[in-house]
């Protein structure tokens, strides 16, 4: 029988999230990924500006704050001074595919050895839900009152599909925390991205779909569906990269 | 190495960082500092370090922030306009005590401005740059060896005080070759039981933030950290004082314009008129005790400064415009020539008279 526990390396702390976030299991699933490799005495942890800033108070890590999308380029730094390190960042969809998107297509290209979980809920949460680079079309946010209109403020940014083109990454996949099946995949993946850290293999990305019931205006239920019927067409989650499996299929 | 090698200012600085145990150099090309790059592109693989070419400037800092937070020496280096671009990332460094060096080889601005000497980042440099309360330790290298010299004295200040030096330098200082000695340095060992190394399950975990939600606790982290800077003040601030002991006008003046100040004192001594130079070495903490002290004795001060009268402020606040403090200056690129400098003298003392 397996026992439901809390992964050694959280600490035994409330988060701040709001109820039906699914920021919750994605910490978790970091967590259980960290325990499973058995690297907590080597991982840093690189927490972004947005919801997700106060982490490290829930991971037993060594940890910092990066600038508002500078993570990957902390996380860089980290990793070159100390190359025995597990580094990880985690960002949400406004500090990495808005502000912080040239530091992690650089990340990216140069193809550092480092892992990044990258959290979209298509919306700016922290600051009240702004309109963020992957709010889908005709999405209504705070400013984007009517719905996103693509003509006057373009498209979302699939930073999966974009990512894969480059020849630096080593590993890039999508998933969502919306359902037991999906979250199964999700740990996957993550437990993957850093796996092959520790195997130098460079840089992976596992893009996270997750939830904002508060900014989307949204039960915490309604919000787990909307991630099925709206984000996923949008976001198909899958492998978009996966260097190690080159030549065998 | 042995003797004097004959250097660019900007190389003697790169070989001093290595030499000071960095080896950890992010950093994008510009002009006219891009000798440290391309000195520490071939350097730092000889000795196991890391160069990398970042992807902005702002990438570069906080690559060097990373650097840092593991508990390394790291540098970044640039000029003006990029040196705008790493604000962020000095508030953010100042906001998580963490130590750094950050070089900027000034030139002109502002905007793209040009890319000729200048010392109009002098107010950027000495009030932190940055958003927030905060401060660097500045220094200002006059010659290719004091390039090498502050570089290194700049690592151990950044690791004493956990904050940044920046080496304020201009694009003379940078480009000009000199005979460059360079003893070995005996870097300060300094614990950094903060640094995230991975707790290696053997402690608590280290934190490495600028966040602090409670007011009253990030006024506490504020009046610490100036705590701090009142101790540099106390024990760093450093100058030089130059035929001072009799002067009766004295000139202010840093990095080259220094050097052109120093010939414009002795042609004046030729002359017969007490003239005297005091040169900020550190320009925060600012000399302000040695320039109040000056205020007893002399009629009248000259700021000398590649920019429009930025460092004359900080002469009036130090002498409480007890004397008059008149501003020399070129700006644009525009270099001052000792015999300018003279006729400003002449003239001041014309003046007085």
């Amino acid at each position: 029988m397996t026992m439901f526990r809390k992964p050694r390396v959280m600490t035994a702390t409330q988060t701040h999230y709001c109820p039906g976030c699914t920021h919750g299991i994605i910490h978790r699933l970091v967590g259980e990924a960290i325990d499973t490799l058995g690297i907590e005495g080597r991982s840093v942890g690189v927490a972004p500006v947005g919801c997700s800033v106060l982490a490290y108070n829930y991971f037993n890590l060594d940890m910092t704050i990066a600038a508002h999308g500078r993570a990957p380029a902390v996380a860089t730094g980290l990793k070159r001074a100390n190359p025995d390190s597990i580094v990880f960042t985690y960002q949400g969809d406004g500090d990495l595919a808005s502000i912080g998107m040239a530091e992690a297509v650089h990340a990216a290209a140069r193809g550092e050895n480092i892992t990044i979980i990258f959290v979209n809920n298509a919306v700016y949460g922290m600051t009240g839900g702004q309109m963020a680079p992957t709010s889908l079309p005709g999405q209504i946010t705070q400013t984007s009152p009517s719905g996103r209109d693509s003509a006057l403020c373009g498209f979302p940014v699939k930073v999966c599909e974009m990512l894969a083109q480059l020849d630096g990454p080593a590993y890039i996949a999508r998933v969502a925390a919306n359902s037991p099946k999906n979250v199964l995949a999700a740990k996957k993946a993550i437990e993957r991205a850093f796996r092959n850290q520790i195997e130098g293999k460079g840089f992976s990305l596992v893009e996270v779909l997750s939830s904002c019931p508060t900014n989307w205006g949204m039960s915490p239920k309604d919000a787990l569906g909307w991630i099925d019927s709206a984000m996923i067409p949008y976001y198909p989650l899958g492998v978009y990269k996966d260097t190690s499996r080159k030549g065998i299929e | 190495m042995t003797g004097p090698i004959l250097m660019k200012g900007n190389e003697a600085l790169a070989e001093a960082a290595v030499q000071a145990g960095c080896r950890y150099y992010f950093g994008y090309p510009i002009t006219p500092q891009t000798e440290i790059g391309a000195y520490l592109a071939k350097r730092m693989p000889e000795v196991g370090g890391v160069f990398l070419q970042a992807e902005s400037e702002v990438a570069a800092i906080h690559m060097l922030y990373g650097a840092s937070c593991a508990g390394k020496r790291a540098m970044t280096s640039s000029s003006s306009p990029g040196v705008s671009l790493k604000s962020e990332g000095l508030s953010y460094l100042a906001g998580s005590d963490l130590p750094a060096l950050v070089v900027n080889v000034q030139r002109a601005g502002p905007g793209l401005g040009g890319i000729q000497p200048s010392q109009s980042d002098y107010m950027q440099a000495t009030r932190g740059g940055g958003h927030g309360d905060f401060r660097n330790i500045v220094l200002a290298p006059a010659s290719a060896q004091e390039m090498a010299t502050l570089t290194m004295r700049g690592f151990d200040l950044a690791d004493k005080y956990r904050m940044t030096a920046m080496i304020l330098a201009d694009g003379t200082v940078g480009q000009m070759m000199e005979p460059v000695l360079l003893e070995p340095a005996q870097p300060l060992n300094i614990e950094k039981p903060w640094a995230l190394t991975g707790t290696q399950g053997k402690r608590e975990k280290n934190i490495v933030t600028s966040l602090y939600l409670s007011p009253a606790e990030l006024e506490g982290k504020n009046l610490s950290r100036f705590a701090r800077y009142a101790l540099a003040e106390q024990n760093e601030t450093d100058f030089e004082a130059f035929c001072m002991d009799d002067a009766e006008i004295c000139l202010v003046a840093y990095g080259i314009s220094a050097r052109v100040s120093r010939s414009a004192v002795s042609a004046a001594r030729e002359k017969g008129i007490r003239a005297g130079m005091i040169r900020p070495i550190t320009l925060w903490p600012f000399p302000t005790e040695a320039l109040r002290q000056a205020a007893k004795q002399v009629k009248q001060f000259l700021s000398v400064e590649l920019s429009m009268g930025q460092m004359l402020t900080d002469i009036e606040l130090a002498v409480r415009c007890a004397r008059p403090v008149t501003l020399v200056s070129h700006v644009g690129g525009v270099i001052l020539t000792p015999e300018e400098v003279l006729h400003a003298i002449d003239h001041a003392v014309e003046v007085s008279a």
